[in-house]
């Protein structure tokens, strides 16, 4: 009986959170177009004539045209864009996208592909009229080589149930994210997702093996290897990772999956200062090795709002800093070993001030949920503006003091979380509403910021919609250049999500 | 100041799914992630938190098990228990271990301890039985508070807050007692790491059940477990009428 309480507990705090998101306000955001000032490119608009003929490749079910059946794919999870589409076409095969995108490629409409929608960069809504081409229904697994490793899938697979396939077959996915449960892997591809397993098993530009994704013109490129090694011309799977949809759709994709930990670990340390934290890693790195599967940090602010607002347990007291330590090995005794004697070190040395470790599923899994809801803890109430950088470590922290300072009152809160192992600092700042005074008091200053310390303005967010006027401060003029010859080459038109990732040349 | 005696199970882990043995004889354990049985570690938890108030004097957790309920002990110990008996329960023996048993193990040690309370979790969450409490409560001939949702010390015994159907009911007890906590009790803290690191150095004590003069041959046969059915698939219906009209096929209205 308690196992049924206890998963309707989850599922329902699960559900809580996205549900506190989505109706944090009733009123619906702002059209991107109008509040971001963004002046609509020279597409055709959409025709009774088209939708007739989407009609005709999906049948009437799979194209939505009512206004509030296509509100929610107007709108990305933070509710901080909204488009203006008035089509979404739900494709099931690979055959319906290409005949889509050449109908498309052909009367000039512009189209926004879209998984999860779980972006945060407003990169998987529509910002004016573009036609939203959903890949939900494209959830069929393919094939899984259980010796290699290699899961063949379609893109719009939920990452958590291909999570749940694969270690029906002792395997795990690369990547885990906060939004897992709705987040797709054509869209984990395309935004080159990071996520919390990154520091162990490499992003995806290395897990996937192969992918097939459609051009705007329709041409399909099968590119859907499961090779490890493949060097046979130009790496072409890789212009579509991490290319935000702007070169093509991805609809089905290869990846490695590695084996399943058959022991686990998760410890919860409180910790003094920054400094402290660094110093941690680094043991950790020493001490755990091979092990160590993710190393994340959150201020005592992240923290302790998270707790507050999402009524969630903290398994430790209060600290200036935690740090979340996991391990994955494959003898529990070993790594069992390896970590107590990691913990007796930086216990005497006093870098670890207080915590709790433990290797109960049911515990590891309240512990991340902590760390996972910070996100979107920081939504309920007021605006949020959410902010993901790399900086090399030793400056890691540095701009969240700078940030509050600068900001003194007028933000309720600023904090910062993120992956250390990945030099990854997701900096939150709340404020009680949204004011362009508040935005030039943060926006370029951050960015500048960042680019002094020679970090990167986007770590695994993406640019999407939001970032492309920031991406000169991460990207050279020559790199930008031949991006927009790739884009040429491949979009003539400009069809795929325009607005996003390249910025407008003045 | 009274002793309290705490029993906890190792049971797999309330996050772990669940698969059934092909042979229907049980669910297969080998190789599965096992934590604490959660009720019970509510049941710590008070424990613990009596000794905290200074109403306890000293909190002992019992297990009975294999070798590897040890670690189920060194949890409670973490927790703040004083110390552990292992009550080794193997092999076949352990696979047709039932409440009765761990019952009388529980009398027996609560008189061998002089416990003046016995707490232990409503119910374990792999066979649901609910009855140990109840048992070692006849067995001892001792009063008998289950599904506390609430517990506290009066002049002569213990107030506690019952949870019942459709309420919760108010009761005086005195000790020596046998309690049983339920879901709302409190809620159990973690580990801490010092504790961790000083509960490998508490005492924990072995014993085998013949030594307490316990009987383990099984009164119940599992004659079969099963998997529950499979929910069958829903279909989206275009209208009102052809909803009717199904329901009408399927012989509903």
């Amino acid at each position: 009986m308690l196992k049924r309480c206890k998963f309707i507990v989850h599922y329902v705090s699960k559900f809580n959170v996205f549900e506190q998101v989505r109706y944090a306000s009733q009123i619906l955001p702002q059209f991107s177009a109008e509040k971001y000032n963004v002046k609509r490119k020279n597409f055709s608009n959409v025709q009774a004539a088209d939708v007739s003929y989407f009609q005709s490749i999906l049948g009437n079910d799979r194209v939505l045209t009512d206004r509030d059946e296509v509100l929610p794919f107007n709108i990305d999870w933070i509710r901080n864009c909204r488009g203006q589409s008035q089509v979404v076409l739900k494709p099931k095969t690979t055959q319906e996208v290409s005949e889509i995108l050449a109908y498309c490629n052909k009367k000039r409409l512009a189209v926004c592909p879209q998984g999860g929608n779980t972006g945060l960069v407003g990169g998987s809504v529509p910002v004016y009229d573009e036609i939203v081409i959903n890949l939900m229904l494209m959830d069929k697994i393919i094939t899984l080589d259980e010796i290699s490793g290699a899961l063949v899938c379609e893109a719009g697979c939920v990452l958590e149930n291909l999570d749940n396939y694969v270690r029906g077959h002792n395997l795990i996915m690369p990547l885990d994210l906060g939004a897992k449960g709705s987040c797709q892997i054509g869209g984990n591809v395309s935004t080159n997702a990071g996520g919390l397993r990154l520091l162990r098993y490499g992003n995806l530009h290395g897990s996937v093996l192969g992918l097939e994704a459609v051009k705007a013109d329709g041409t399909v490129i099968d590119c859907l290897r499961s090779l490890k090694k493949d060097n046979t011309g130009y790496h072409l799977k890789h212009l579509f990772i991490g290319s935000e949809g702007t070169l093509g759709i991805v609809t089905k994709v290869a990846i490695h999956c590695p084996v399943l930990p058959k022991a686990a670990t998760l410890g919860f340390f409180g910790i003094k200062n920054f400094e402290n934290i660094l110093e941690l890693y680094k043991s950790a790195k020493s001490s755990l090795g091979e092990i160590l599967s993710a190393f994340e940090m959150a201020d005592n602010l992240a923290i302790t709002q998270t707790v507050k607002n999402l009524n969630l347990p903290n398994p430790i007291s209060d600290y200036p800093f935690y740090a979340l330590v996991e391990t994955h090995g494959s003898n529990e005794v070993h790594d069992g070993e390896k970590l107590s004697n990691f913990l007796n070190k930086e216990m005497e040395s006093g870098l670890i001030m207080d915590g709790t470790v433990t290797s109960d599923p049911a515990k590891m899994q309240t512990i991340w949920n902590l760390r996972e809801s910070i996100a979107a803890s920081s939504l309920v109430g007021g605006y949020v503006f959410k902010y993901d950088v790399s900086i090399p470590q030793k400056h890691y922290y540095d701009i969240v003091p700078m940030l509050k300072q600068r900001l003194g009152d007028k933000a309720s809160a600023v904090f910062g979380y993120g992956h250390i192992g990945d030099g990854n600092i997701h900096i939150n700042i709340s404020v009680p509403q949204y004011t362009k005074e508040v935005v030039s008091l943060i926006e370029p200053f951050i960015f500048e910021e960042v680019s002094k310390l020679k970090g990167s303005i986007s770590a695994e967010h993406g640019i999407g919609f939001r970032k492309p006027q920031f991406i000169h401060y991460s990207k050279e003029p020559s790199a930008l250049g031949l991006m927009r010859d790739l884009k040429q080459l491949m979009d003539p038109n400009g069809i795929l999500n325009p607005y996003k990732v390249l910025p407008e040349t003045n | 100041m009274s002793r309290v005696l705490v029993g906890v199970k190792r049971v797999i882990d309330y996050a772990v799914k669940i698969r059934v043995k092909p042979d229907k004889s049980g669910v297969v354990t080998d190789g599965v992630k096992h934590s604490m049985n959660p009720f019970d570690e509510i049941a710590v938890e008070e424990a613990v938190r009596m000794k905290e108030k200074k109403l306890a004097s000293e909190v002992i957790a019992v297990t009975c098990g294999p070798t590897q309920a040890q670690e189920t002990l060194r949890t409670a110990l973490a927790m703040g228990a004083d110390r552990a008996i292992h009550v080794e329960v193997a092999g076949a023996e352990y696979e047709t271990l039932q409440p009765l048993h761990v019952a009388k193990i529980l009398a027996k040690l609560s008189q061998d301890e002089k416990a003046d309370i016995v707490i232990v979790g409503k119910q374990a969450i792999d066979d649901d039985s609910n009855q140990t409490a109840q048992m070692t409560a006849a067995l001892l001939d001792w009063p008998q508070a289950v599904f506390a949702s609430k517990v506290e010390k009066t002049d002569s015994g213990l107030t506690v807050t019952r949870e019942i159907d459709g309420g919760l009911e108010v009761i005086k007890t005195k000790l020596p007692a046998v309690l049983s906590a339920d879901l709302r009790l409190n809620e159990p803290r973690y580990a801490t790491l010092p504790n961790i690191m000083k509960a490998k150095k508490k005492p924990l004590k072995k014993v085998a059940a013949k030594d307490l003069g316990v009987d383990l041959s099984p009164r119940i046969k599992v004659v079969s477990v099963e998997d529950p059915p499979v929910r069958q698939g829903g279909s989206i219906l275009p209208d009102v009428d052809t909803l009717v009209a199904k329901l009408k096929e399927g012989g509903h209205v």
